[in-house]
């Protein structure tokens, strides 16, 4: 399998020496991805100035801020979204441990990031196929055929998904039947299935009613320790209650980052603080 | 589409989208009136068509008709060569413009990137709809009829009416592709799909009932064209029947029919609508029915499938 | 690194889009193709007939004895027929528009179009038929008893009930693209609905609108069975509709049902006619598509 050889691929040691001097948070943790002075432009608006941020290994990262401050921006950077649409450019460095490669280079295969990174977006938007279909596709995708194999890993990323005793007996009814929380939890476990490293929310909860969001904010926690989550929100109660490190951002920048309880409760900066009690954005 | 929650509540409710505004006067209801009558030319032109066909040609319209070749003798004459050579030509079109046809516009929904050639391609498709259908038989004339030697045969013929549709099945699967939204791309982008994977295991299965609308409705212009198919020089008199497909020797198949002489059903209505007299009318008039019925069911089915596929379709 | 993708994979990823990109210039290679071939074949009848004399001789008879080749008697055919066609067609298409557009309630909308595709969808040679044997002996009967059996007003006419549907459909899409804010405005001075359609909407879709009967009137220019079966196909250089006469099309039509030799001069007159067409029909359809691209940025 194409994603256990990379796995084995040891970090080259240069890299190693890097990520101990770069300025972020959470020192000694194992970091996943790690942006440096990380750039991006739509056409002429230079949307992302100067990134600096590292997302540790195995927890959960919000990204907080007021709209168009660029926090999806940045999400959709990680899997390479902005490659789909003409007149974007990235610049600078996102570095996906324990490779060591910059996932935002053109010359690296854009499929290939998307392979470890999954994305669960806004709006919930599972393809119009059976339920079963929705979980498999991104294992077809990988290759896989075998009947007991696919069977069993759409189990368990349903599972992981808390949407396995609610589907198990409708398989094959389409996906886009269920509601709209269920087809969030589906999108979850579309994500899930081929074992991703890192896994995107951007604004998950959004389109939800309060009960769907609850559900959705327990399977955010529940994925921490697994996989590196990054959650893109504006409901700052949200960020406070699934995240472990917090980044405020705004204007294409990251004003602040670190544990969350400290952002929500002990703000370094005021800009922060103003935003964390409602006095903007 | 226009917006405003006015009009949303208005269409909700059933109520003309225009009726925001007051019933102030009489001059709304008159113009109303004028925009039904205006409508009705239509209907009715399309009524009186249909029934002036059916009245004149349907005494006509027997089994014998189906199954007869051209005749001189008006009661005799019949359309079985011109249905076998629609349906062959039909064949060779089909083959030839719904696989090039979708995937040009596969290329420039999908691939093209935003430059100077891309524009030149889209106003050129745009252009290309509107080339008199005429233009393509003389195109067809000078290229396939005598530049590559193709003659006057059932390929010239498919070839032709291939190039004269492209253009619609081009623009119906560009609409058709674009109404794909663009969150479910990025799903399946996400998930590490391939450009050829994401239009092949989702933008093509959930375009395809747009995309069959468009391939009807091009034969069904392919089926009743006339004009391009006189310009190759179709022959009028077919009294004959192209070679079978299908030998009962190895290799049992048979390409020889592609390059027969044929006749159409256009061009057999055509040939006794303008004959002197009215002997072959009834003759013109039950062609007439027969084209016009084939049309109009193609037609409805394809308006049956966008109907449908915009109830059963909510993204 | 990161690995991705099989190279065999990638490499069919790379193949399907070279096939793809064939296809999408495929277009361009079908118009180059059109462009040649009239411009080859007309070369060899510009070598005989001078562009002067083809452009103002005002006797078209290439088959006559004594050939004389003027355009002219057919330009006029041409232009007589798509303007009966059109004087129809756009009073017509375009009050459908604007009660579409306007008036109709939904539910009235989805009826109507779809009968209006039928229309659109007919046959040409089946409207030639409808003009040669209703609407010619409807007139004579009625308005006009002397007309002759071959006319070019029948023609005219059912041309212009055939492009009915394409005028009000462009022209409706034009008139829904106006955002409902400027019909709201007027309405809130008190204007009714008549007085907001032809005060705010229609001139407001203008270019749009315009676009529509450009491009019809490409299409009436074009148009080929109607007039060959309907107008008779002696040209003739005249401007009263109540007269036979031919265009370039019906004579276009009319050599071929003949059988000339190829490289006659005959043959290759009937692609200086093509090359006339096509370039008519080419300024009509850029002037038409450009408006109407400029009007989709004004509201898109």
């Amino acid at each position: 399998m194409v994603n256990e050889a990379a796995l084995r691929t040891p970090p080259p040691a240069v890299r190693a020496g890097v990520a101990a001097s770069a300025a972020e948070a959470p020192a000694e943790r194992r970091v996943k991805l790690r942006c440096r002075d990380f750039h991006f432009y739509y056409g002429a608006f230079h949307a992302l100035k100067g990134i600096n941020l590292a997302f540790e290994e195995g927890a959960v990262t919000a990204l907080i801020g007021p709209s168009g401050c660029g926090k999806s921006t940045l999400l959709r950077s990680f899997n390479r979204m902005h490659d789909l649409y003409p007149g974007t450019r990235y610049e600078g460095e996102v570095l996906m441990e324990p490779y060591g490669v910059n996932i935002v280079d053109r010359r690296v295969d854009a499929m290939a990031v998307r392979m470890r990174i999954g994305m669960v977006f806004q709006k919930p938007n599972p393809f119009p196929k059976s339920i079963y279909e929705n979980v498999a596709y991104g294992l077809r995708l990988r290759g896989e055929r075998r009947r007991a194999a696919l069977d069993e890993k759409v189990e368990a990323a349903l599972r992981d998904a808390a949407l396995w005793d609610e589907v198990k007996d409708r398989l094959r009814e389409p996906g886009t039947a269920l509601s709209g929380g269920q087809q969030q939890r589906l999108c979850i476990a579309r994500a899930m299935a081929t074992d991703p490293e890192v896994i995107l929310f951007d604004e998950p909860t959004s389109a939800l009613d309060p009960i769907a969001t609850a559900k959705i904010e327990d399977l955010v926690q529940q994925l921490a320790g697994r996989v590196t989550v990054v959650i893109v929100t504006h409901n700052m109660q949200q960020a406070a209650r699934v995240s472990q490190h917090t980044a405020f951002m705004y204007l294409g920048e990251v004003v602040e980052f670190g544990e969350t309880g400290q952002i929500f409760t002990a703000p370094r900066i005021q800009q922060t603080q103003d935003y964390i009690t409602g006095r903007f954005g | 589409m226009s917006g405003g929650a006015l009009s949303a509540e208005a269409a909700a409710r059933g109520m003309p989208r225009a009726s925001v505004g007051r019933l102030r006067s009489n001059a709304d209801l008159i113009f109303a009136a004028i925009g039904l009558v205006a409508l009705m030319i239509g209907v009715l032109t399309l009524t009186a068509l249909i029934v002036d066909l059916a009245v004149r040609g349907l005494p006509r319209l027997d089994l014998q008709f189906l199954t007869s070749f051209p005749s001189r003798r008006p009661a005799q004459a019949g359309i079985l060569s011109a249905w076998v050579g629609t349906a062959l030509v039909m064949l060779v079109t089909a083959v030839v413009t719904i696989p090039l046809g979708i995937a040009a516009a596969i290329y420039l929904e999908e691939y093209a990137p935003k430059n100077r050639l891309t524009a030149v391609i889209e106003v050129n498709v745009s252009n290309l709809a509107g080339v008199p259908s005429i233009i393509y038989g003389l195109l067809a004339l000078g290229l396939f009829v005598y530049l590559l030697g193709l003659g006057r045969s059932i390929l010239t013929a498919g070839l032709t009416l291939a190039l004269l549709v492209l253009p619609i099945i081009i623009v119906a699967t560009r609409e058709a592709l674009r109404a794909v939204p663009p969150t479910v791309r990025e799903a399946a982008y996400a998930l590490g799909a391939t450009r050829w994977r994401v239009i092949a295991d989702h933008l093509l299965p959930y375009s395809s009932g747009g995309i069959a609308t468009g391939v009807i409705i091009a034969l069904s212009r392919a089926i009743g064209e006339t004009a391009p198919l006189i310009t190759i020089g179709a022959l009028t008199f077919i009294a004959f029947l192209p070679a079978p497909p299908v030998r009962p020797e190895f290799p049992f198949v048979s390409f020889q029919w592609l390059f027969d002489p044929f006749t159409v059903l256009p061009i057999q209505m055509f040939n006794w609508v303008s004959r002197p007299g009215t002997d072959f009318l009834p003759n013109a008039a039950a062609a007439g029915l027969v084209l016009i019925l084939m049309t109009i069911a193609m037609n409805l089915t394809a308006i049956y499938i966008r109907i449908r596929v915009r109830r059963k379709v909510k993204w | 690194m990161l690995e991705g993708i099989p190279a065999r994979q990638r490499a069919k990823e790379r193949a399907i889009e070279g096939l793809l990109f064939l296809a999408g210039v495929s277009s361009i290679l079908v118009t180059t193709a059109i462009a040649a071939i009239l411009i080859y074949e007309s070369s060899a009848f510009f070598r005989e007939v001078s562009v002067v004399e083809f452009l103002t001789d005002t006797m078209w008879t290439p088959l006559f004895a004594e050939p004389r080749y003027g355009i002219l008697p057919l330009l006029a055919g041409t232009v007589l027929s798509a303007s009966v066609g059109l004087l129809v067609a756009i009073p017509l298409g375009l009050t459908i528009a604007i009660y579409l557009s306007e008036f109709a309630s939904e539910r009235m909308r989805e009826t109507v179009k779809p009968v209006l595709e039928l229309l659109a969808g007919i046959p040409t040679v089946v409207f030639g038929y409808f003009a040669l044997f209703l609407v010619t002996p409807l007139l004579q009967r009625t308005v006009l008893p002397d007309l002759p059996g071959f006319n070019v007003l029948s023609a005219g006419i059912v041309i212009g009930i055939m492009i009915v549907p394409y005028v009000s459909s462009l022209a409706e899409d034009a008139m829904r693209a106006v955002p409902m804010s400027l019909r709201e405005g007027s309405f809130a001075m008190g204007a009714n609905r008549v007085e907001t359609a032809l005060k705010v909407v229609v001139p407001a879709a203008f270019s749009g609108i315009a676009a529509a009967c450009i491009l019809a009137a490409s299409r009436a220019v074009g148009e080929t069975m109607v007039v060959a079966i309907a107008a008779g196909q002696q040209p003739n250089l005249t401007l009263d509709p109540t007269q036979p006469a031919a265009t370039i099309t019906a004579y276009i039509v009319q050599v071929s049902l003949g059988d000339l030799p190829h490289a006659s001069i005959g043959y290759q007159s009937i692609f200086a006619a093509g090359l006339t067409l096509f370039v008519l029909t080419l300024l009509f359809n850029l002037a038409g598509h450009a408006l109407r691209r400029r009007f989709r940025e004004i509201y898109e």
